[in-house]
């Protein structure tokens, strides 16, 4: 077991040295940091002590082991764009997002367990169709688009909700919430309905199918012929045989969940750390894209690590192999 | 036990339970309509949105079917910001969004059925290394992923091939960003077929692993290989399309559906909501349709859930 | 965290004002200012955020003209033409209650010239700043400056003591890793205080109620928030549904949505920037050309064509929606050398563009790329590719590259593109200004923004010489000269100034700022 672990941690590590090269290798093809950086106005000479003071005429070994040094300490570097440390923007940046995700996430396994449950029952009903039919129309078409349709509807023509922003936060000191505020819990409406989207349409889809599969076991069927009453034999056995996979995949969607919110966020305007990933492009402000990178990663590979060691509580079959049942 | 799961549905229970489906039918034709207007749009569609030089600026903005209060020309469903005639720009769009969605998801199933099969046929050091990297890549966002390729492709190519390359550092990144659930469903197929007594004997009596892999292994994973790809096709064209909003897609002298979007959603509140609406329309019908064939492809294929 | 102040702080500021009134202006634009630090960053929207909280010695208003801010008065000094006096406005107060003098001044001067400041560049001139008693300031310059008070309308004074107490006296040190004080506080002078600050997100400020000119400007806004949002569709959205009440930057295809919409307004005035193609015509040959051996731009006769062939008229109609002015010269209008004749269109004419492409040898034209930015000006990406359809006819193949700003500017720098889209402003409404960026050959002093490879020696000293030329109206020939060769020679594709496009609600009362920077205590509420 220990060897196990150390294994894995191991290779956790490995990886993100490897993410964080290749990250920190894009970034010298995103632009030239220095452009917008100085006014301009600026000459040779100001670019030359620029790229000098922010260690850009390194080579790039020298960059990326200082980076990692750095990161290995929780010192990202100062940004570009905004001139403070990385940790403290993304402290203070967080907040948002992770609500935001939560609410989506909430939004997406509800709807997606309640819906997938009700399309699997009924399975060839017209309202199950429908909803198996309308389910594909909001994956069929682009986040942004679907983020700025909302916006035109509820905020434009109907004047309902926010069409950008937080609205009104609460100060908890280190931690900003909207959830406290009318117009916080209002302005989370469209992004999250917007990001939850896709995962709620997954969800949905993988439940009904689950639950398929399990309703034809045999054990179903001796539970219905032992003359178990169907409410039960749905869920106290079907839907909680379902859940397994379920909850593993959707662990696994989180970091779709934080990708999208890119897009989101942009949409929306919503103060969150994809909205300053996305500046941090624009700006080619190397320090926030690296950390951003990196804490997606650890992110990533953390839950993925718990995940396999889960897994390997659960089911010692599954030693040294690290295939898991998603497909 | 030679025979595969795929080949028999084909024969006796494929244009069946096709013929019962009335979604299938339907989205089977309308995807057949757009691809085929798609690769022969030169000949369907009226102009040539993609020859800068038939290109009059002045057209711009024209309403559907009302003729321009400058040039008079009148176009079926309008002209765009550059006065490209909207119509023709989607067939010619299209033609860009599908190229992309084929080839990365060819790129990616060749990639990923390639390494399922060596993770799931060899084990052992060489396996653990690629499941692990899919296992990765997998958590990791696919739209990260391919901005982050985006990025690094776009820098290797030299500055002036850039506009021409945009297509094709499109393809890799979406295709590498996808490879993974290829991989993960091919090497799992594997891993059973591997043990059973027919491979064993195939290789008890000399036959060479990549022969065994690919007469005895690959048939057996053709169907669901087949379902990933189709709904991946989907997933590719909406990427390429979310890409393009975060500016890393195709050019604008050569727009995909998603650049048309792109440029359409500038224009939603202006009142020329044509320029978003049938570019968003086509591209929301053909992804659906293709979502509808997986749909019904993976219950077809899928027979313990018939 | 300590400028964190929660609502709670802004609400009980807010009802300390002494007006039964309070009208709370929500203004938003695409981007956010970068930093608080007043000489960290020149830029457009860091610059207007400033100055709401603090001041310069002298300051554009709203219709461009100089006028007093921390000075009252200024003139070159009558003993010594190297030096300008500034006399200083007395009994003015920061916003912590610290009194102005000159010694403040001195100290925010010295701050500006320092290396890491951006603003070093516009006192590139000046050798000393010194203090002369209580309220006298003088600067002194390398020789006589007949135009310093035009480059000192940007340079912000920050309260001595204050920086020195919170170890901000440094501009923004990268190297460091700290946070500087003064990114994140302000203690200015100006008209409004800053209440709390995220970055990306939200800024409030508020009336500064012993603010100096309080009974002079309107001063009728007494709360404002400032929020950027980026995404265009959303922030006309964001007007629409009246959430903000003031946007800078309306897309030229809504405004006449917004315009019909009860209750909003546009009003637009020509911006201070000129956009406009550079050619690469000193090189030998082109990499990205499919000239073999030659060079197709450095023929006068191909540039000229390309000239005739650019529909300037159809570019402002459709594409900029009538809001812009098309150019025949790369200069904005308010600039000290511009003159109607020389903003004249070149005619649109393709039949005689083709003629003189035949005429060069490119009867059957050449293919070559285009490289634009794609968020930079007002509808870049459109603007490049309605000309590539116009030098299509005329045989000029182009290949369109767009692309983000980060990406585009390179190539110009590091003279990697052979034909670009740039814009110009020019801070200094001089022409000297647009001769040493873009017409003096490229080198370490003058001309890093010229792309073209153009080197005319000559030309090189008659710019030099402006500089320290003191007779204006001999100054103004020489000027009209050099543009008369610039423009002869077809050095650069100008296609049009630009517009600027405020939209805003019906009761806000201003005329636009020809330098896209507001200053708010202008603004009336009807």
């Amino acid at each position: 077991m220990l060897a196990f672990v150390i294994r894995r941690v191991f290779q956790s590590f490995v990886v993100l040295l490897v993410v964080g090269l290749v990250a920190f290798s894009m970034f010298r093809f995103v632009g030239d940091p220095i452009e917008n950086m100085l006014g301009q106005e600026r000459t040779g000479a100001d670019i030359e002590r620029l790229r000098g003071q922010l260690g850009l005429d390194q080579p790039f070994p020298v960059q990326y082991f200082k980076f990692l040094t750095g990161a290995a300490q929780g010192n990202f570097g100062v940004s570009y764009r905004q001139g403070r440390p990385v940790a403290d923007i993304i402290a203070e940046r967080l907040p948002a997002t992770l609500e935001l995700a939560s609410v989506s996430a909430i939004l997406a396994i509800v709807f997606g367990l309640g819906l997938g449950v009700f399309t699997a029952i009924r399975r060839d009903g017209w309202a199950a169709n429908t909803i198996m039919t309308l389910s594909l129309v909001g994956v069929s078409l682009p986040t942004f688009l679907i983020g700025i349709l909302l916006i035109y509807l509820f905020a434009v023509e109907l004047n309902m909700l926010p069409s950008f922003g937080r609205g009104e936060v609460v100060d908890l000191g280190w931690w900003r919430t909207g959830f406290l505020t009318e117009s916080g819990l209002k302005a989370l409406i469209l992004p999250s309905i917007t990001l939850g989207l896709y995962q709620m349409t997954l969800i949905m889809r993988l439940v009904r199918s689950e639950m398929l599969e399990v309703l034809r076991q045999d054990y179903i069927r001796f539970a219905r012929a032992r003359g178990l009453r169907e409410k039960s034999v749905l869920f106290r056995h079907a839907l909680k045989n379902t859940l397994v996979p379920v909850i593993t995949v959707t662990g696994l969607q989180l970091g779709s969940i934080i990708a999208f919110a890119i897009i989101t966020e942009t949409v929306f305007q919503w103060p969150g750390v994809g909205l300053l990933f996305i500046n941090a492009i624009q700006f080619v402000d190397i320090p926030v894209m690296a950390a951003y990178l990196m804490l997606i990663s650890v992110m990533f590979v953390g839950i993925n690590l718990i995940v396999d060691l889960l897994y390997f509580v659960i089911d010692p079959r599954l030693r040294g192999d690290s295939s898991k049942a998603t497909a | 036990m030679m025979e595969s799961r795929l080949s028999r549905a084909w024969q006796s229970d494929f244009l069946w339970s096709f013929r019962r489906s009335p979604t299938a039918v339907v989205s089977f034709f309308v995807v057949l309509v757009l691809v085929l207007g798609a690769v022969f749009a030169p000949l369907v569609a009226p102009h040539n949105p993609f020859d800068p030089s038939s290109l009059n600026l002045m057209n711009g903005f024209s309403k559907p079917m009302q003729p321009n209060a400058f040039t008079g020309e009148a176009f079926w469903l309008g002209t765009d910001d550059q006065g490209r005639d909207v119509f023709s720009t989607i067939l010619y769009g299209m033609r860009i969004s599908l190229f992309v969605g084929f080839c990365a998801v060819l790129f990616a199933m060749v990639l990923g059925v390639t390494l399922g099969l060596i993770a799931g046929y060899s084990g052992g050091m060489v396996g653990t290394v690629i499941m692990r990297i899919a296992d990765v890549q997998l958590t990791f966002p696919a739209i990260l992923v391919a901005m982050l390729i985006f990025g690094i492709a776009k820098g290797f190519t030299p500055v002036h091939l850039r506009d021409q390359m945009a297509v094709w550092v499109l393809i890799f990144a979406i295709g590498l960003s996808d490879w993974v659930q290829f991989a993960r469903v091919v090497r799992g197929a594997t891993l059973v077929e591997r043990k059973k007594d027919y491979v064993q004997a195939a290789s008890l009596n000399g036959r060479k692993a990549v022969g065994i892999m690919l007469r005895h292994i690959l048939p057996n994973v053709v169907g669901p290989v087949l379902v990933i790809a189709t709904i991946s096709l989907a997933l590719a064209i909406i990427a390429e399309a979310t890409l393009s909003f975060l500016g890393v897609g195709a050019p604008p002298t050569q727009p995909s559906l998603g650049t048309l979007i792109r440029i359409g959603q500038g224009f939603l509140f202006s009142g020329e909501w044509w320029i978003l609406f049938f570019p968003a329309t086509t591209l929301l019908v053909l992804a659906l349709s293709v979502n509808l064939l997986g749909d019904w492809l993976r219950d077809v294929l899928n027979p313990r859930l018939r | 965290m300590k400028i964190r102040t929660t609502m709670l702080t802004a609400v009980l500021l807010a009802s300390t004002s002494t007006y039964a009134t309070a009208e709370t202006l929500n203004w938003a634009r695409a981007g956010d200012a970068l930093t608080l630090d007043p000489h960290a960053q020149n830029e457009g929207p860091t610059s207007a955020l400033s100055h709401q909280i603090m001041e310069p010695l002298v300051i554009r208003d709203m219709t461009g003209k100089i006028v007093p801010a921390l000075a009252t008065e200024w003139a070159p000094s009558e003993e010594d033409p190297n030096v300008w006096a500034f006399k200083l406005r007395e009994g003015v107060t920061f916003h912590d209650g610290a009194e102005f003098d000159s010694e403040d001044v001195v100290f925010s001067f010295n701050r500006a010239m320092s290396p890491d400041s951006d603003f070093k560049e516009l006192l590139a001139s000046v050798t000393e700043v010194r203090a002369n008693g209580k309220y006298g300031f003088e600067i002194v310059t390398n020789g006589p400056n007949p135009i310093m008070p035009s480059n000192l309308s940007d340079i912000f004074v920050i309260d001595k003591d204050w920086a020195e107490a919170n170890n901000a006296t440094k501009v923004q040190d990268f190297e460091g890793g700290e946070d500087t004080y003064a990114a994140r506080n302000a203690n200015g002078t100006g008209p409004y205080k800053l209440v709390s600050r995220e970055p990306d997100s939200k800024t409030v400020l508020t009336m500064n109620e012993n603010y100096w000119g309080k009974d002079e400007f309107p001063m009728e806004v007494t709360e404002i928030v400032y929020t950027p949002i980026q995404n265009a569709a959303t922030r006309v959205a964001a007007l629409l549904s009246g959430e903000v009440d003031f946007i800078q930057d309306v897309p030229v295809q809504d405004l006449q949505r917004v315009g019909s919409t009860d209750g909003l307004q546009v009003i637009t005035a020509p911006q201070n920037r000129v956009i406009f193609f550079g050619m690469n015509q000193g090189d030998a040959d082109l990499k990205g050309d499919d000239v073999e051996g030659k060079n197709p731009l450095a023929d006068k006769r191909v540039r000229e064509a390309m000239n005739m062939a650019i529909n300037r008229e159809a570019i402002k109609q459709v594409v900029m929606r009538g809001q812009s002015i098309p150019a025949g010269v790369a200069m904005p209008p308010f600039v000290n050398g511009w003159t109607e004749d020389l903003d004249s269109l070149p005619a649109n004419d393709v039949a005689k563009a083709k003629a003189l492409m035949a005429d060069a040898g490119y009867a059957d034209g050449f293919s070559i790329q285009l490289d634009c930015p794609n968020d930079r000006y007002i509808n870049d990406e459109a603007i490049c590719q309605a000309a590539v359809g116009m030098l299509a006819q005329i045989g000029v193949n182009v290949r369109l590259d767009a692309k983000p700003k980060a990406q585009h500017f390179p190539l110009i720098n590091n003279l990697e593109t052979d034909f670009y889209m740039l814009g110009w402003g020019v801070p200094t409404y001089d022409s000297e200004y647009i001769f040493n960026f873009l017409a003096h050959t490229k080198g370490e002093k003058y001309g890093s923004w010229n792309g073209t490879r153009f080197s005319n020696p000559e030309l090189d000293q008659q710019i030099q010489r402006l500089a320290s030329e003191t007779n204006l109206d001999e100054r103004n020939l020489m000027i009209a000269n050099i543009w008369s060769v610039v423009q002869d020679e077809v050095l650069y594709l100008p296609i049009h100034h630009q517009v600027l496009n405020w939209g805003m609600a019906a009761k806000v009362d201003t005329v636009v700022d020809p330098d896209d920077e507001p200053k708010i205590k202008y603004f009336k509420i009807k």
